[in-house]
């Protein structure tokens, strides 16, 4: 139910700020939105709850922690705050932004691996087998797996502005190390599943799977946005 | 702005280009054919240890991940209008070669991560998953040599 409300409130502020923006709002953005906060409440509703199946359980965790992050990424909300804000809180905003805890968190070399050792953590000690007995503890832990897997996506995708971007060589390795981890600890979870748990070589499939995937889309957003980019365009046109 | 000096040279564009699309092309084939369509090659056998884990995992992400790199890079090549056809698949078949050999010697062999085929004798199947690889390797080598003395158009 929190989760139903959570995603009205996301989805209300999105559509009321395209209506508050100082220039168009592109509707493919808007449709992205909300497509990932339905895809987030679905997750975290359903399968994401079934932490004694896994097959079910990794369908939501590709759901939330993937799927969602990606189409939530290309609707670029921080962009859109930024021209649907007054001019002063945009430039607070902006400011905000700069600080350098958050310039850390849309560093791909920080945030990629954050998200991948917070599934280590979820996964590989006691804290899955927990989640079934604490609602507030699954909660939180939705919660993060959204957040962690938002950030190393908009880091390695840069689709909204930030101070200090790295190149699309490191992005792109940021991306595969990423998929890799995820590769792994697909692998480690079919030989030794988390206790009291069933369907675990389905699951651990599914997970390796569907990661490789959402990676492969994630991989081909980030190549053709730079093979579009301005700099690319024009270090293409010149002469060598 | 970059001046001409300072941006890569449209050159090492083409070969890293072929390179990644190589090992990505042949990496894509093993999962499909051998994984997927044959059930030959196993998810996990569970015969090896972490290290062995870690390069497969490195290996699979690393593989498509170069694909789709190889492929922008390729039309960002094809774009500047220099594409050297002797080169691009010299790389290309030195790429895919390389990942034929390390996934047939390091992987099969040294880190026993799986096997070609199970229940049954493996020699014939190593030698035919090696062999194809080097002579992909050798190919690719030669050709990038020969590309070397044509000048850049």
């Amino acid at each position: 139910m929190t989760a139903v409300v959570l995603a009205l409130l996301a989805a209300g502020a999105y559509v009321g700020a395209t209506w508050r923006c100082r220039s168009p709002w592109p509707l493919a953005r808007t449709a992205s939105w909300l497509a990932g906060v339905a895809a987030a409440a679905v997750a975290v509703a359903g399968p994401m709850g079934a932490h004694g199946d896994l097959r079910a359980h990794m369908a939501g965790h590709l759901l939330l922690g993937m799927a969602a992050p990606l189409l939530l990424v290309l609707a670029a909300p921080v962009t859109l705050a930024l021209r649907a804000l007054p001019p002063a809180e945009a430039r607070r905003l902006a400011r905000l932004l700069r600080t350098a805890p958050l310039r850390w968190l849309a560093d791909p070399l920080v945030a990629v691996p954050l998200n991948a050792a917070g599934l280590w953590l979820l996964y590989g000690t006691g804290l899955h087998g927990a989640l079934a007995h604490s609602p507030v503890l699954s909660a939180g832990v939705s919660a993060h797996v959204l957040v962690a897997g938002y950030l190393a996506t908009a880091s390695v995708l840069a689709v909204d502005p930030a101070p200090h971007r790295r190149g699309v060589g490191v992005r792109a390795l940021a991306l595969a190390g990423g998929a890799a981890a995820h590769d792994v600890l697909a692998k480690v979870l079919y030989a030794h599943p988390p206790a009291g748990t069933v369907g675990a070589e389905e699951g651990a499939r599914l997970m390796y799977d569907g990661g490789t995937v959402l990676t492969l889309l994630t991989a081909a957003v980030l190549w053709r946005r730079w093979y579009t980019s301005r700099e690319a365009v024009r270090a293409a046109a010149q002469p060598a | 702005m970059a001046d001409a000096s300072t941006r890569p040279p449209a050159r090492r564009r083409l070969l890293v280009s072929g390179l990644l699309l190589g090992a990505g092309v042949a990496g894509a084939v093993d999962e499909i054919v051998f994984h997927q369509l044959l059930h030959w090659h196993h998810f996990y056998d569970r015969a090896s240890g972490a290290a062995g884990l870690v390069s497969d995992g490195l290996l699979h992400a690393g593989t498509f991940s170069a694909a789709v790199a190889g492929m922008a890079l390729m039309a960002d090549a094809r774009r500047r209008g220099r594409f050297l056809p002797p080169l691009w698949w010299g790389a290309l078949l030195t790429g895919a070669g390389a990942f034929q050999t390390w996934d047939g010697l390091v992987h099969h062999k040294v880190l026993r991560l799986h096997q070609v085929r199970y229940g049954v004798d493996l020699t014939g199947y190593d030698v035919a998953w090696v062999l194809p690889g080097v002579l992909l390797l050798v190919a690719g080598v030669a050709l990038l040599l020969r590309a070397r003395r044509v000048p850049a158009a």
